[in-house]
């Protein structure tokens, strides 16, 4: 009786998955399902078994109407749904609808790049005005009227004392000046120079770093920057501190990566140097601290700032400057 | 700066190679920006042996010769008289270039070709003969480049000079940098003045009216000069630093102004009126003449050297012509005067004029190396010039700045560098660049800056030259630690950052333009004259005409990048910007800057494929991305409303619209206005949208509330209204909204059809109304009342029909 209902089943499911027309599928629910069905059959017979043995043989019985109905029931659907009675086929090499995704611009994904690895280490991004003060913009940075430090930078003047921000420096003095230290910023924005040939753009993009605290030394700056360095290109990258002079700091560093198109063996890249210049950095001036009221014996501080598009520039292989701000699409579309 | 090797021996014997001491130097904060053999320019040119010599048979002068070359013969017409044959003399092939820029060809004189060209030593720069050929030693072998047969090689450093290092731009400086990287001692020249008598003081004076432009102002005089071509060792040191020679004179004072970075002026003594001379400052509107030859309108702020008649130099800046040295001048006033650096800028900036000298006075030159330099010349006009000197010297100085003496700690800058240096290694770190040490005295150096280092003023800079001078790669690397309290990013970021995200998320690019714009671009847009965005922030002093403005607006800058990309035949374009605008509040304050969104979408919604043909965007399209934005953000209730034609001015009338949220608006929308696509030459139109970015922040939640799921299904009826064609869609909507039914979930405008059957002027609206209750499932009953109810107040409230 068991072995007879099983194979029932089995012989129902085979003819019922081989069957390719709704009709045939129900021919299939007569053949077994009807009122002479093999089925109906089954289950007449429990009643000639004896007593104790129907229960057992009228469920399975039962169950195999059950599923055979059921999987009537799903074939009939898939038939109806098909009614070629068979699985289309279709060309996947056609090309899909297109969902084309934007880009974000490659600055901003740099400055991101770069914003994303201070935060880490914990700066704070804050930002500030572009069109600036003499005062943020020179003076509270010890660049005096008239000190030949000012000849570093081409200004854009919009009167005497307001002027389009030459670099993003003056966020040192407007943070300081709001809060006491420790202070640990990283400032990027527009940055604003006269200047416009195969190599400067009149506008550009800086990111600048502060950080003030107590015992905070050249050592930290050495550390912070090669850390920085090595998350942004590669961990093995070698770099190279060497003094420089910018007026609001001291002792000063320019900062040069070895050429990583060339990786020191000197190119076009790296005017045959073997080096990049990649930030300029050093040890907060104290008289930049002292305009901000701080106590130059309680705290020391770093400061960093690097231009963007040239990062961006060795990051990409971009060899032209000004394809950054002629918005090409098909430059943008790129990155 | 450019210095040469052999001229750096002078002073120091150079022991490192080129390329190391290239290196060196820059370590030591001299950036060497290229290294290059002076002699470069003789590799093409070639011993020449001259077979046989034979007259031009169409010039007297010239001679026609057969010059061998080790390989080869070729012919050269020549006009030296001293030819002869058998000699060997220097061969410039074609392609060479000589020092005072002769190019050098193949070519044609008076009919017979000539491969090159013989050459005199003064030609090449190798002597000052340029009489007849240079005749070179009979051991040579014909064919050999002359640098390598003459042995000639000198590499000339490009030393970038930071401003805070003048003492740097001087020879000597540089020797000095040298002698400290090697450990070598520095050799100065000796001075010995030849005593011949006669007393200056009774010859001239120097009055100084101006000491605070002028605190030092020191003269020698000399007589009986024979002025003429200086020595070829003189003219190849200034050659060698890329100055032209002129005369024994001049050439001394720029001699001595590269040796020791103090410039000096040479006056004809005998052209000053009066003969004598006083330092004041300008009257306003004066005019003079300066050696250039520019005559120049002075300010009462600029230091004027005088006779007693009137100037004859910009004191630092630049000689007059009516004092220059001229060929029959005997007797000459030679000034070295300390001038005060922001003078000289002013007076250089004022006049456009830089100069040598002003360079070097501006960052300033050494208050006491007046003397050395002024008798160094002096030495050397005796001695080349033919001259005699003067007894006496006139130094009148008043309040020079003194060299700073300040005590630094051994420990503080061990903190500050990070270093473990002990006293004495910092003691002598300073000693070998010539600062005067004390000490340590306990944990203290006192230290006296060298008069020259007109940089160093406090402990930092001392500690920088520590820090230098042992190298900053000898400071060891550490890490600040991370602060466990560290400030989140401010928020306008991080959703600055979102809203870029999700708009490249629906296909749009993001540009970046430059913040000045043309002053005519508020009025291209049709911005009416009372328009905030008019008040543009001008730039006194722009690099063009199209950056003359910062820009009031985004619009400018996409309508540009939109015709850039139309010109390359990029024609299907999404694209936007988040960028400040700047409008200004009067010329001396800083205008009103904020964050603006804008962007546009022109051109096919999606490329041509076998999907489907491709078809141009619309308004809707660029509205479904600004809704998809705000939702993304989460910022609701978002509506649209018309833009009235009055106040349409980039965006066309009857196809604009505000965007409000929560009834305010945070910006706009709509088709690009006919007359500003012409005024930017574009031959598509486009949508665009314009958002004020702190407005539409200020609408983001800051944080997010989950709610739960409905428990029970919902039950949707549709309703379809014919109503006014003017009628906007939304009011309908936002009827059934205003009704704050409790089962009315939602409400979705389905359909949209105008045309027959519907009568002229109407226009058939469908709504589908979704119902659920979350207490229950609803029973279809109740949802046909309520259903009804709603469809009977709109019929009533928008005088509505009902489809037949």
């Amino acid at each position: 009786m068991d072995q007879n209902s099983d194979q029932v089943r089995a012989a129902a499911m085979k003819e019922i998955e081989a069957a390719e027309t709704p009709e045939a599928i129900q021919a299939l629910s007569i053949q077994y399902l009807g009122r002479k069905g093999v089925v109906t059959q089954l289950l007449r017979a429990v009643a000639q078994l004896p007593p104790e043995a129907r229960p057992e043989a009228g469920r399975m019985a039962n169950a195999v109407k059950q599923e055979i109905d059921a999987a009537c029931r799903q074939a009939l659907e898939r038939l109806e749904s098909d009614p070629a009675g068979r699985m289309e086929r279709i060309d996947v090499s056609l090309p899909g609808r297109p969902m084309v995704p934007g880009t974000l611009h490659p600055i901003t994904q740099i400055t991101q790049e770069i914003c994303d690895i201070f935060t880490r280490m914990g700066f704070e991004v804050v930002e500030g005005p572009e069109v600036e003060t003499d005062y943020y913009n020179f003076e509270a940075l010890n660049i005096p009227k008239n000190h030949p430090a000012r000849d570093m930078q081409d200004t854009f003047y919009v009167s005497e004392d307001v002027v389009l921000r030459t670099h993003t420096s003056p966020t040192q003095p407007r943070v300081m000046e709001q809060r006491q230290p420790p202070v640990r910023i990283i400032a990027p924005g527009k940055v604003y120079r006269c200047d416009s040939d195969l190599t400067h753009t009149p506008m550009f993009h800086q990111v600048e770093g502060l950080l003030v605290d107590a015992g905070i030394s050249f050592g930290d700056l050495k550390g912070t920057l090669t850390a920085f360095i090595h998350q942004m290109f590669d961990p093995r990258t070698r770099l190279r501190f060497r003094p420089s002079f910018f007026p609001f700091t001291e002792p000063s560093a320019e900062v040069d990566m070895l050429c990583v198109m060339c990786r020191g063996e000197g190119c076009r890249v790296c005017s045959q140097t073997g080096w990049l210049e990649i930030l300029g950095a050093g040890m907060v001036h104290p008289a930049v601290l002292e305009n901000v009221h701080y106590d130059t014996a309680r705290c020391t501080g770093f400061a960093f700032g690097m231009g963007v598009e040239r990062i961006a520039m060795l990051k990409y292989g971009i060899d032209d400057i000004r394809k950054y701000f002629e918005n090409d699409i098909r430059f943008l579309a790129q990155f | 700066m450019k210095v040469s090797l052999s001229w750096l021996n002078d002073y120091v014997t150079v022991t490192l190679a080129a390329d190391a001491l290239a290196h060196q130097l820059t370590m030591a904060g001299l950036e060497v920006e290229g290294v290059e053999d002076r002699y470069g320019y003789l590799a093409s040119v070639v011993v020449g042996r001259i077979d046989a010599v034979a007259p031009h048979p169409d010039a007297d002068h010239l001679k026609v010769c057969q010059v061998g070359t080790g390989t080869d013969t070729i012919a050269v017409v020549c006009g030296a008289p001293n030819v002869v044959e058998g000699m060997l003399a220097p061969l410039a092939l074609p392609g060479s270039q000589l020092p005072d820029g002769t190019q050098v060809t193949e070519s044609t004189i008076r009919g017979r070709r000539s491969a090159g060209m013989l050459c005199s030593d003064g030609e090449l720069a190798l002597g000052t003969d340029r009489s007849g050929l240079m005749a070179l030693d009979a051991g040579l072998t014909p064919g050999t480049p002359l640098n390598k047969a003459l042995g000639l090689a000198d590499p000339v450093f490009e030393i970038s000079i930071t401003p805070n290092r003048p003492d740097c731009l001087s020879v000597l400086g540089i020797a000095r940098e040298v002698a400290a990287i090697q450990g070598a001692p520095l050799r100065r020249a000796p001075v010995a003045l030849p005593t011949a008598g006669g007393d200056i003081n009774t010859l001239t004076s120097v009055v100084i009216e101006a000491p605070d432009h002028c605190p030092r102002y020191a003269a020698r005089l000399l007589e009986e000069i024979t002025v003429g071509p200086s020595p070829f060792w003189l003219q190849d040191r200034l050659l060698s630093v890329g100055l032209r020679p002129i005369n024994n004179i001049v050439d001394i004072t720029n001699f001595i102004l590269m040796e020791t970075g103090q410039p000096l002026h040479a006056f004809d003594f005998d052209r000053l009126a009066e003969q004598r001379i006083v330092v004041r400052t300008a009257g306003d509107g004066e005019r003079f003449t300066t050696l250039d030859g520019k005559e120049r309108t002075l300010t009462p702020e600029m230091l004027m050297i005088c006779d007693g008649r009137g100037p004859v130099a910009v004191g630092g800046v630049m000689g007059g012509l009516n004092s220059e040295i001229e060929p029959h001048t005997t007797r000459v006033l030679i000034e070295s005067a300390y001038f005060d650096p922001i003078s000289i800028r002013k007076t250089a900036k004022q006049l456009g004029l830089k100069t040598e000298a002003s360079h070097r006075f501006e960052r300033g030159v050494d208050p006491h190396g007046t003397r050395y330099a002024l008798d160094r010349a002096a030495q050397l006009m005796t001695e080349l010039g033919g001259g005699r000197m003067i007894d006496g010297c006139i130094d009148a100085a008043h309040d020079l700045p003194a060299s700073a003496t300040l005590s630094l700690s051994v420990a503080a800058t061990n903190r500050v560098l990070g270093t473990d240096l002990d006293g004495e290694t910092m003691g002598g770190l300073l000693a070998s660049i010539e600062f005067e040490v004390n000490g340590p005295r306990q944990d203290i150096l006192t230290v006296t800056a060298p008069s020259f280092r007109v940089d160093v003023s406090r402990p930092e800079d001392l500690m920088e030259e520590v820090a230098r001078r042992a190298g900053y790669d000898r400071i060891p690397v550490t890490y600040p630690a991370i602060p466990p309290d560290a400030r989140p990013t401010p928020s306008l970021v991080t959703r600055r950052r979102r809203i870029r995200r999700l708009l490249t998320g629906m296909g749009f690019n993001e540009i970046i333009t430059y913040s000045f714009v043309h002053a005519d671009a508020a009025r291209r847009l049709r911005l009416p004259d009372d328009d905030p965005r008019r008040n543009a922030l001008g730039i006194l002093n722009p690099l063009t005409e199209d950056q003359a403005v910062m820009r009031t607006s985004l619009v400018p800058g996409l309508l540009q990048t939109m015709g850039h990309n139309l010109a390359r035949q990029s024609r299907n374009l999404k694209l936007f910007e988040i960028g400040k605008i700047f409008i200004s509040r009067g010329d001396s304050a800083q205008p009103e800057e904020s964050d603006v969104l804008a962007g546009l979408w022109t051109g096919d919604r999606t490329p041509p494929g076998w999907y489907g043909k491709p078809e141009p965007c619309d308004f809707y399209d660029l509205k479904g991305a600004m809704e998809g934005l705000l939702a993304g953000l989460h910022v609701a209730p978002v509506s649209f409303t018309r833009l009235t034609d009055d106040r349409c001015t980039f965006t066309r009338p009857g196809a604009s619209g505000r965007i409000m949220v929560n009834d305010r608006p945070i910006g706009l929308i709509g088709q690009l206005h006919p007359a500003v696509a012409d005024a930017y030459d574009l031959r598509q139109t486009a949508y665009l949208f314009e958002i004020d970015l702190p407005a539409l922040v200020a609408h983001i939640p800051d944080r997010l509330q989950a709610s739960p799921l409905p428990r029970f299904p919902a039950t949707a009826r549709d309703a379809t209204l014919i109503v006014d064609r003017e009628l906007e869609s939304d009011s309908i909507l936002e009827a059934v909204r205003q009704m704050n039914e409790p089962l009315v979930e939602a409400v979705q405008l389905f359909d949209l059809f105008a045309g027959k059957p519907i009568p002229e002027g109407r226009k058939s609206l469908s709504l589908r109304i979704v119902y659920r209750s979350s207490e229950a499932t609803l029973a279809d009953e109740a949802v046909n009342q309520l259903h009804k109810a709603i469809t009977d107040h709109l019929v009533q409230r928008f005088k509505a029909d009902l489809p037949t």
